[in-house]
């Protein structure tokens, strides 16, 4: 009996890593002309189109446009910068006095009711009772009556229960319920150092700490007393093309008693004050404060609360987000190169080489994945940066508009995100191109999942319900990486999707592309290994 | 050269007539031979009437004077629709392409404007029939439907009716705007050939206006870049409310739509006509 002992071969075994294979599709992507022409297209198209959106928005102002929707941004007044280099409102009736070093102060608010001012011509009729769920009255300390100061408060609200909020971003809840005679709420606020802890109470004997905050920088006397506001309520109307957004602005009234205090108060009486008067909003002549027999009633309108970026008619309207909305056109150019970068190996017989050097199939998908990935996470990020860059410059060289300043951070996942965004699109291509292999219906697939969704979004008219589900559920739901500012629960606003405020948050919605991908790379590789080349 | 094949052909045919006939014939083979084209048609149907659907269900109409386009909303679908219409179109001209069959064609029909017209004629006929099973279901969806989500007379909205003459515009405008779509779409892709490249372009081309045009501010610009898009000015035709304020009239709006269509066929005409297969 012999044994048969097949050939094998002395030399040693190289170039056969996958980093032979990653180089390999490397290879093949860059030397065909008409790919990296594809992807300068990409980078080209989402720059152009940012650039033609900034020089076109500016000249709203110069051309008398009356809506208010770019009044503002025409020589309107200075925005409020408050801690953290936020844009803030902060506008708020104040009945204050200073307290030097530590202290306390502790309320009882028995009633908030919230009114809708009449503002037209005519005779005045009666107000009318609203209920805004945001208008707040409260107990404040905060760092002084500059508009942007920093502070912390203790509130009732009018649809949220007790809250206490820092910093015009901070928001933590307490008790539920609405203030009322037989049901009030009882509020305190202690100031150590730069540290500030709210408490509530039902009943003014037990206390529950809701929250402490450190303020950092605080002066050692701070101004601390009573706060009423209540912000404007938003209504969005998109119909026959065309979108409007209208503020009314609403007021609010609360009754105080039982205001006592510790700590070192030097002044002798209450001051009131109109706190950021004259800004954003008008102040309703019926704002102020009265006082008789220790009971405080306290009338006010604004808010306390961060502007929120392209979803009010206050600040400025234009995000970089606006400016990125290029960013689909793109992503079809990145889509049409991923596609043919793998069908185009079908045609061509191509295949068969590729999986004769390299007979792992799952390995020369990933391979192409990683390849694609790349190139597109690359392409997206020089025309995210660059539209960024280039069209925030025209609109500081115009000074028609100015754009909502994003805190870096922000910036910095609105522009990795495109291209984040881009990049997995990519992939996800590429894994619908190995399923269908034909580049027509693998470009349909990902246009009618990607981009029409999102197409869907952009002009008003598509009912907002209809556009939300498709944005929760489709890859598009990834575009709300371009989201131009979180979505503040306590803040109300018009947090549309047509603004960039998608229904899921951005990194939720960055998943979602994810999850279909993985799903579609875990099909195309099943395929690609059951499957005849 | 092709020139003595074509002389050759036109002895046995004959006439041109004849020569058309035979051109469309060989046409309709090819399309109604690959399956694709089917379930394409049927997709363009569907997606149309799935998506007015939704959004017919999506809509809500609380008071009088909410100021909806019932009948533009019941057509809300073949914004989708029109995806699946390009891809059809991109397909009769880029299968050739890909497969090599172009060669085959050309020598069998050496005058390439007449195989052309004939792709066009074809495509556009099925592309008819399909547009107006979508639409039409559409229309029916939004009659069934809205009046549930508070599109009643009390509201001001009558049921949707293709009797009253304005929501009929609306209705036959969207078919032949889908039509218009695969011939824009068919000059294109004889232009490029490579598929994903004509589908790449042309969506790009009718989504870029919309999106873009929402955010611009400038009202003039917004109202120029209306009035040339493809899409933005093809769509003023299903508009029923609100004309004054449309950026052109419904008619003029699918008119511009036509030159698109009609420059991307004759560029296409042109580059087919001198290029090599």
């Amino acid at each position: 009996m012999t044994t048969i002992t097949p050939y094998r071969s002395t030399a040693r075994e190289v170039r056969d890593g996958f980093g032979q294979l990653l180089h390999a599709e490397w290879t093949k992507l860059r030397t065909v002309r008409g790919w990296v022409t594809g992807m300068i297209i990409a980078v080209l198209v989402t720059v152009g189109l940012g650039v033609l959106i900034a020089k076109s928005t500016g000249v709203s102002c110069m051309a008398g446009n009356g809506q208010t929707q770019h009044a503002v941004a025409c020589g309107g007044p200075d925005y409020t910068v408050g801690p953290g280099g936020v844009l803030v409102q902060d506008q708020f009736y104040f009945v204050r006095q200073p307290l030097a070093g530590n202290g306390s102060i502790t309320v009882r608010v028995t009633s908030l009711i919230g009114l809708s001012p009449y503002t037209g011509p005519g005779p005045v009729p009666a107000p009318q009772s609203t209920s805004v769920p945001w208008s707040k009255a409260g107990i404040i300390i905060s760092g002084g009556t500059r508009p942007g100061s920093a502070y912390a408060a203790m509130m009732v609200t009018g649809g949220n229960g007790v809250r206490m909020q820092w910093n015009y971003t901070g928001d933590t809840p307490g008790l539920p319920g609405a203030a009322s005679a037989s049901s009030p709420r009882w509020l305190r606020l202690t100031r150590d150092g730069d540290t500030i802890t709210g408490y509530d109470s039902a009943g003014g004997a037990h206390w529950t700490q809701v929250g402490t905050v450190t303020l950092a920088g605080l002066p050692s006397t701070v101004q601390a007393g009573l706060f009423v506001t209540s912000p404007r309520q938003f209504t969005y109307s998109a119909t026959l093309g065309s979108g409007n957004l209208n503020a009314s602005p609403t007021e609010a009234t609360a009754v105080f008693d039982h205001v006592s205090r510790t700590g070192t108060w030097p002044a002798r009486a209450w001051a009131g004050d109109d706190i950021g008067a004259g800004g954003l909003e008008a102040s309703p002549a019926s704002i102020g404060s009265h006082q008789a027999a220790g009971r405080f009633t306290v009338t006010g309108s604004g808010d306390i609360a961060p502007l929120i970026a392209g979803a009010t008619n206050d600040g400025p309207n234009i995000t970089v987000r606006d400016f990125l909305l290029g960013t689909f056109a793109g992503l079809i150019a990145v889509a049409v190169v991923a596609t043919m970068f793998m069908t185009a190996e079908y045609r061509r017989g191509l295949i068969r080489i590729t999986l004769a050097a390299s007979p792992d199939r799952a390995r020369v998908l990933a391979a192409k994945a990683i390849v694609i990935g790349s190139a597109a996470f690359v392409a997206g990020l020089v025309a995210a940066a660059g539209t960024v860059l280039i069209a925030t410059h025209i609109a500081q060289r115009s000074g028609l508009f100015s754009v909502f300043p994003e805190p870096w951070p922000t910036e910095l996942r609105i522009i990795a995100g495109t291209a984040a965004l881009i990049a997995v699109t990519a992939v996800f291509t590429l894994a619908i191109a190995t399923m269908v292999r034909r580049s027509a219906t693998a470009i349909l697939i990902v246009i009618v999942a990607v981009v029409i969704p999102f197409v869907l979004s952009a002009p008003p008219g598509i009912p907002t319900s209809l556009v939300n589900w498709l944005l929760r559920i489709t890859p598009a739901a990834a575009f709300a990486l371009q989201q131009p500012a979180p979505q503040y629960y306590q803040v109300q606003a018009n947090y549309m999707a047509s603004s960039g405020y998608f229904p899921l948050a951005p990194w939720t919605g960055f998943a979602v592309l994810c999850g279909w991908t993985a799903l579609a790379l875990a099909l195309a590789a099943y395929l690609l290994r059951r499957r005849d080349a | 050269m092709s020139l003595p094949a074509a002389r050759l052909s036109r002895a046995r045919y004959g006439s041109r007539a004849r020569y058309g006939r035979e051109a469309l014939h060989a046409e309709w083979t090819k399309l109604r031979t690959v399956t694709s084209t089917g379930w394409l048609l049927l997709g363009t149907a569907a997606l149309t009437v799935a998506v007015s659907a939704a959004a017919d269900a999506a809509a809500t109409c609380s008071s009088s004077g909410c100021q909806a386009d019932m009948a533009k909303l019941s057509l809300t679908g073949v914004q989708a629709g029109q995806a699946i219409v390009a891809i059809i179109a991109v397909l009769a001209v880029g299968n050739e392409y890909s497969t090599g069959m172009i060669r085959i064609t050309l020598t069998a029909m050496p005058r390439r404007l007449t195989v052309l017209a004939a792709k066009a004629a074809l495509i556009a006929g099925l592309v008819l029939a399909a547009a107006a099973v979508g639409v039409l279901a559409s229309a029916l969806a939004g009659r069934l439907i809205l009046p549930g989500h508070g599109f009643t007379a009390a509201h001001g909205y009558p049921p949707l009716s293709l009797g009253n003459g304005p929501v009929l515009r609306a209705a036959c405008g969207s078919v032949l705007y889908l039509a218009l779509v695969a011939l824009f779409t068919l000059g294109v892709a004889t232009a490029v050939r490579e598929t994903a490249v004509a589908t790449g372009l042309v969506l790009g081309l009718l989504y870029v206006f919309p999106v873009v045009t929402s955010v611009i501010g400038n009202q003039h610009w917004q109202r120029h870049l209306q009035q040339i898009g493809p899409m933005t000015a093809g769509l003023d035709i299903q508009a029923t409310v609100g004309l004054k304020s449309l950026p052109l009239t419904p008619w003029e709006g699918l008119g511009v739509l036509a030159l698109w269509a009609a420059g991307a066929l004759m560029i296409g005409a042109l580059i087919f006509r001198f290029r090599d297969a």
